[in-house]
């Protein structure tokens, strides 16, 4: 909301020394928050001067325009000297052709710099010096009209004065973020009791009249929806269409950004603004029977003031007369019964519709519009009368003719009361409040109070219909006193935690991943279908299940993601194009699976759901699991000082997540296995006790070139849910053995298909208890083992309570190769 | 060498006497001093103390003495060999300490070269701020709470006192699973987790949430679709907007100074009822840039204030909608953005930078590994 001061003083008598920037600190503290305060001076800088046109010659030109060479005589300070072949003038190129010789013009002469910085020099062009520009609206930035220059009136003034005071009213304008509970300060009436109440000064309402009695004899109105509480509808005959509005009203207008259109409009708009009862005019001249408010048939078509030709819903109300609908209430009017230059009958309507229909048309139609925003948040039901009546008185100030009839139907509700404990509201706001204070502070916003015992009972005016629990009276006494009476405490839980488990978990994982040199990113989780498409999975795959969006923020990426990997994907883009091509990048987020759940229930909310309910609820909400990815791209250590640069490989994916698990205590199994978007040949599998958590490994080069990713890219995609569901606790520490160590090696050879990881379990189940540790430290293919065989050679350490004889190292050794010969067929390798 | 002396020949013993074996022993001594490293000091050695150098060779002419004479000059050998030996020791120490010395030295190596043996990881802005706030309230006993992120509209709008159609809902542009009429959204607030704490874990209640929020917002400098939050409640009895004030003041405390203070503007939100916005005093000028056009301010824009979050008291129906009985307890709430507090505490001047995955956006604090 746009609160113009000069208005603002306009309404309410201020204490001389409330200066703009008072009054915006006084409305910020009681929740009217004032964004900026602007300045409606003019933008333009230089002599923008005042010219008359002396005398002008259209001239043809080959491109088919005719311009205009004008002779404008800027003032004796401005003008060339002057010739034998003009008077005292300056020579101007003119494109506009709504003026006449004698005309009052505004002239940018060189050196003037308008909106835009757009600095005006002497140019030669259609082959005449032209000596400045004579300006339209729309240069100036004053309204949108461009179809010609500026015509002054006559005699306002000579040749030579400075245009800007001229074009300009010097005002301050309120710029305020209105919230949704205060409605009636969408209004400057509103505002301006604001304003009073906040420099305890009176404020004497202009709008105070009630809505009367029904009364007929008007223009004939008939309520057919109970969304419709009220309508008054003024007959005004006899308006001269081409009066213009008086300029301090299309300057107020304008300051409060709405557009100058016409009086009648013009008039409508500013008595919204000023009481916050949208108004309508119709051409009385256009309608047909009497004015119907009804709710429409699905189907029927309204062509709205926009141009816009609308279908509509069974849930729109309508206003309408025998030619049908003629208006969509509380949002827009109808075309055809607009008032136009020629409209001399104006039937003015004031009515009051219900908020919810409003909202919901407006949206359905997508028109928000000045009046709809009023609507949707309540409107004064007692205002509409003492509204139109304003709009009448100023419509004939300024346009002549005179109310002929009026039409009242419906009422306002009755006054709403709450009724509180009084001690309520020092218990809430935490600081003491008397009584005497809380009665002060709500008669001074016009709200009724009664005090009872311990009992207030606090009846709201008509525009209040914020105040309708006890904590909202809580809340106006709060907003009045100021928050800042109110102390500090620092309230204590009866039961301290510390930070859950799950929580700490999560953050070693993550703090491990960092450490080992992972750098974490975030990413939008939209996703589109070619980018699964890309990751070459399957038709069945999981990540096929996306979930789309209604309202996308973009067509293409309308869905949200099943994989983090995309999103890594165009971050190593981001990165590379940037020159950093050596990447370990890593994100935490959750991804969502469409699982076909069904619609989710729509519960009550007087009472606490019960457990059912707030089951099917969580039913209904899709899988989201937390999910952990990273890809390596480039060089893991670049070449250094120290030593050749280490290429980034699929150890580094999976050491991120044995980082990842570590750090919660769990240890991974990984084995071979085959999944989009991994090279087949090169991804592992990772799992806890047998549950699958996630995929490791270097990409499928194809993936790859899809991406456009540096090639060798590789990626580790897991569940976190999945790894810290496994997360362990505490544990057990045995003796630490001190007696000598026996050590034997052994070297295997077996098929190169079986892997390492089993091979070690067979050693380890082989060499019984006296192992203390196993390591494989060589693997190796070649000619000395034949072609589909590979050695793999471990370390094994025995230990015992004892000092081990030889001959029982050795027999340990040889269980274990047993083992491995049983069950792979393994060689010893000599 | 020679036999037994049979006949006393003084000629043949000169090694024997005392300006000869004095002789050796300067010899010795000057060799000794004459090395500089271990290996010439061990030649050195071999040549005056070992088995050919001329004191051993002397020595064994004492045989050949007469025996009045061989007491004398073993007592001189002995004494000359004894000096030889220390003379030794300590120049063997002297020799080793400078050769460790210098090897100290040549071992120098420049200790500024880098030595990574890896990348250097980081953790994003955002994840750091969220640990550290949610460590204060973990100190102070809360709970951490978390929920999902695709929510139920009636967590997200209805439980939190914004029915159908309220303008409200407007306030904030929702993300709509497709169809609408499902009723499911990507949560546009932390709050539904408010409705879902108290629902489970019921009252009293001290719990903070951080997560991640999304609405259908520009993507520019200044706005993202998706954002975080940090949202805090506490339902107890007796719960004031003192209490709110009071944990506010001390979050702000302990992330900003102890010097910092915060103030409460009336605003609305539909879930809390009194309603405000707070703010906190700049932290970076302390007011002092307000009306100072000499010394302006970048955090604040020379405001002196930054807008940090909203609060307000726990709306009763929201109570109520949560099976808590409004006579009996009371609450509030609190809520801000992380996105804007990295933004406004680091000066990163491009909210686009957050989400678009540069490495060096999460590398340029210092300790993003934390």
């Amino acid at each position: 909301m746009k609160a113009p001061i000069s208005w603002l003083r306009d309404l309410v008598t201020l204490p001389a020394d409330v200066t703009t920037a008072k009054l915006a600190e006084q409305f910020t503290g009681v929740g009217l928050t004032v964004e900026r305060i602007e300045s409606t001076e003019s933008p333009v800088t230089g002599p923008l001067t005042v010219g008359r046109v002396l005398s002008y010659v259209d001239e043809p030109q080959k491109n088919g325009k005719v311009i205009r060479y004008c002779r404008v005589d800027v003032g004796p300070e401005h003008n060339d000297p002057a010739t034998d072949e003009y008077p005292a003038s300056r020579g101007i190129v003119c494109g506009a052709h709504n003026f006449a010789e004698g005309d009052l013009v505004v002239v940018s002469l060189p050196g003037t710099v308008l909106p835009g910085n757009f600095e005006i020099t002497a140019r030669k062009t259609y082959g005449h010096i032209s000596d400045g520009m004579i300006v339209s609206e729309l240069e100036l930035g004053l309204g949108e009209d461009h179809d010609g220059i500026i015509v002054l009136e006559p005699g306002t003034a000579e040749p030579g004065t400075q245009a800007q005071d001229i074009l300009w009213t010097a005002d301050e304008v309120l710029d305020i973020d209105v919230t949704p509970d205060l409605s009636y300060c969408l209004s400057m009436r509103g505002l301006a009791r604001e304003a009073a109440i906040a420099n305890g000064v009176t404020y004497e309402d202009r709008y105070r009249q009630q809505l009367p009695e029904p009364a007929d004899g008007g223009y004939p109105l008939v309520l057919e929806s109970e969304r419709c509480s009220s309508f008054v509808a003024l007959t005004i005959e006899g308006i001269d269409p081409t009066a213009p509005s008086p300029e301090w009203m299309a300057d107020r207008l304008r300051a409060s950004g709405v557009r100058s259109i016409s009086l009648a409009v013009d008039v409508t708009n500013y008595v919204m603004l000023e009481s916050g009862q949208p108004l309508h005019a119709y051409d009385a001249a256009k309608l047909q029977g009497p004015i119907r408010v009804r709710l429409a048939q699905e189907g029927e078509k309204l062509t709205t003031l926009d141009g816009q030709q609308r279908t509509l819903s069974a849930d729109d109300l309508l206003i309408t007369d025998d030619s049908g609908p003629i208006g969509m209430a509380g949002v827009m009017g109808g075309e055809d019964t607009e008032v136009t230059e020629t409209t001399t009958s104006i039937v003015l309507e004031a009515a009051h519709f219900e908020p919810t229909s409003v909202s919901r048309t407006f949206r359905r139609h997508g028109l928000p519009s000045e009046a709809s925003k009023r609507f949707e948040r309540g409107v004064d039901p007692q205002v509409p009368y003492a509204a139109a009546k304003r709009a009448a008185k100023l419509l004939t100030t300024h346009g002549g003719g005179q109310v002929t009839a009026e039409t009242i139907v419906g009422s306002a509700p009755a006054a709403h009361s709450v009724s509180l404990r009084s001690g309520l509201i020092s218990d809430v706001l935490g600081t003491r409040v008397e009584q005497d204070e809380t009665l002060r502070l709500l008669k001074a916003a016009s709200i009724d109070v009664t005090a009872l015992g311990d009992s207030l009972t606090v009846t709201a005016p008509s525009w209040r219909n914020d105040l309708v629990d006890p904590y909202d009276v809580v809340e106006e006494v709060g907003r009045h006193v100021g928050y800042d009476r109110i102390g500090l405490k620092l309230p204590v839980p009866p039961v301290t935690r510390s930070l859950d488990p799950e929580i700490r978990d999560r953050r070693a994982a993550m703090r491990a991943v960092a450490a080992l040199g992972f750098t974490e990113v975030l990413s939008l989780p939209f996703i589109s279908l070619a980018e699964v498409d890309q990751l070459g999975v399957g038709e069945q795959d999981h990540r096929r299940s996306v979930i789309k969006l209604a309202n996308p923020l973009s067509e293409t990426h309308s869905y949200l993601r099943t994989t983090l990997l995309p999103g890594l994907f165009s971050a190593v883009a981001r990165n590379t194009s940037r020159s950093l091509t050596d990447l370990a990048i890593f994100e935490k987020g959750k991804v969502f699976f469409d699982g076909g759940e069904p619609d989710a229930p729509r519960l009550g909310v007087a009472a606490r759901p019960t457990d059912e309910e707030l089951a099917a609820l969580d039913e209904a909400l899709p899988a989201q699991p937390e999910t952990m990815a990273a890809v390596v791209t480039g060089n893991w250590k670049p070449a250094g000082w120290d030593g050749p640069a280490v290429a980034a490989d699929w150890t580094h994916v999976v050491a991120f997540a044995e980082a990842a698990a570590a750090a919660v205590g769990v240890e991974l199994d990984r084995r071979n296995a085959e999944m989009a978007p991994w090279h087949p040949g090169r991804c592992a599998e990772l799992s806890v006790n047998g549950i699958v958590i996630g995929y490791a490994g270097e990409l499928h080069p194809s993936v790859i070139a899809a991406y456009k990713l540096p090639e060798r890219a590789c990626a580790v995609e897991l569940n976190a849910d999945l790894l810290l569901g496994h997360a362990t606790q505490g544990g057990e520490i045995a003796p630490l053995a001190s007696f000598p160590l026996a050590k034997e090696d052994v070297a295997l050879i077996v098929d190169e298909a079986v892997p390492a990881v089993e091979v070690e379990a067979a050693l380890v189940e082989g060499a019984g208890e006296l192992l203390e540790s196993i390591a494989l430290f060589d693997v190796y293919t070649g000619d000395q083992v034949g072609e589909g065989k590979k050695s793999l050679a471990f370390g094994l350490r025995f230990r015992a309570d004892r000092t081990l004889k030889d001959a029982e190292a050795a027999e340990a050794r040889q269980n274990a190769v047993q083992v491995a010969v049983e069950r792979f067929g393994a060689v010893q390798r000599a | 060498m020679s036999g037994p002396n049979d006949n006393f020949d003084p000629k043949q013993v000169a090694a024997l006497d005392a300006a000869a074996v004095e002789g050796y022993v300067a010899d010795a001594l000057a060799a000794f001093s004459a090395a500089t490293t271990t290996a010439a000091l061990k030649q050195a050695r071999l040549e005056h103390a070992g088995d050919t150098s001329p004191l051993a060779l002397a020595n064994r002419e004492i045989g050949a003495l007469p025996p009045q004479a061989r007491k004398e000059a073993g007592q001189r050998i002995g004494q000359a060999r004894g000096q030889v030996n220390q003379a030794f020791a300590a120049r063997q120490e002297e020799v080793a300490v400078a050769e460790l010395e210098a090897s100290l030295v040549a071992e120098r190596v420049d200790m500024s070269l880098p030595v990574a043996t890896g990348p250097r990881g980081a953790l994003h802005p955002i994840t750091n701020l969220i640990d550290e706030m949610i460590d204060v309230f973990a100190d102070m006993g809360w709970e951490v709470a978390d929920g999902p992120q695709l929510e139920a509209e009636w967590y997200n709008f209805d439980a939190l006192n914004v029915p159908q159609d309220h303008p409200a809902r407007a306030l904030q542009d929702t993300l709509w699973i497709d169809p609408p009429s499902a009723g499911k959204l990507l949560r546009t607030q932390t709050s539904p987790v408010q409705a879902r704490s108290l629902l489970t874990r019921g009252v009293p209640l001290y719990v903070v949430v951080p997560g991640k929020v999304f609405r259908a917002d520009e993507y520019d400098a200044t706005h993202l679709p998706v954002f975080h939050q940090l949202e805090g409640l506490v339902v107890d009895k007796g719960i004031s907007m003192a209490d709110l004030r009071g944990t506010l003041d001390h979050l702000a405390k302990a992330m900003f100074g102890s010097d910092t203070a915060t103030r409460m503007r009336p605003h609305y939100f539909p879930f809390t009822e009194p309603s405000a916005e707070v703010d906190v005093q700049c932290f970076v000028c302390h007011g002092e840039s307000v009306g100072n056009p000499d010394a302006p301010c970048r955090t604040c824009r020379s405001e002196g204030w930054i807008e940090w979050g909203g609060c307000g008291v726990v709306n009763p129906r929201v109570l109520k909608a949560c099976g808590i009985d409004p006579d009996v307890y009371s609450g509030f709430a609190f809520g801000m953005g992380i996105d804007r507090t990295v933004m406004f505490r680091t000066g990163a001047p491009d909210l686009r930078d957050f989400v678009e995955g540069d490495i060096r956006f999460s590398r340029s604090i210092l300790g993003g590994a934390r």
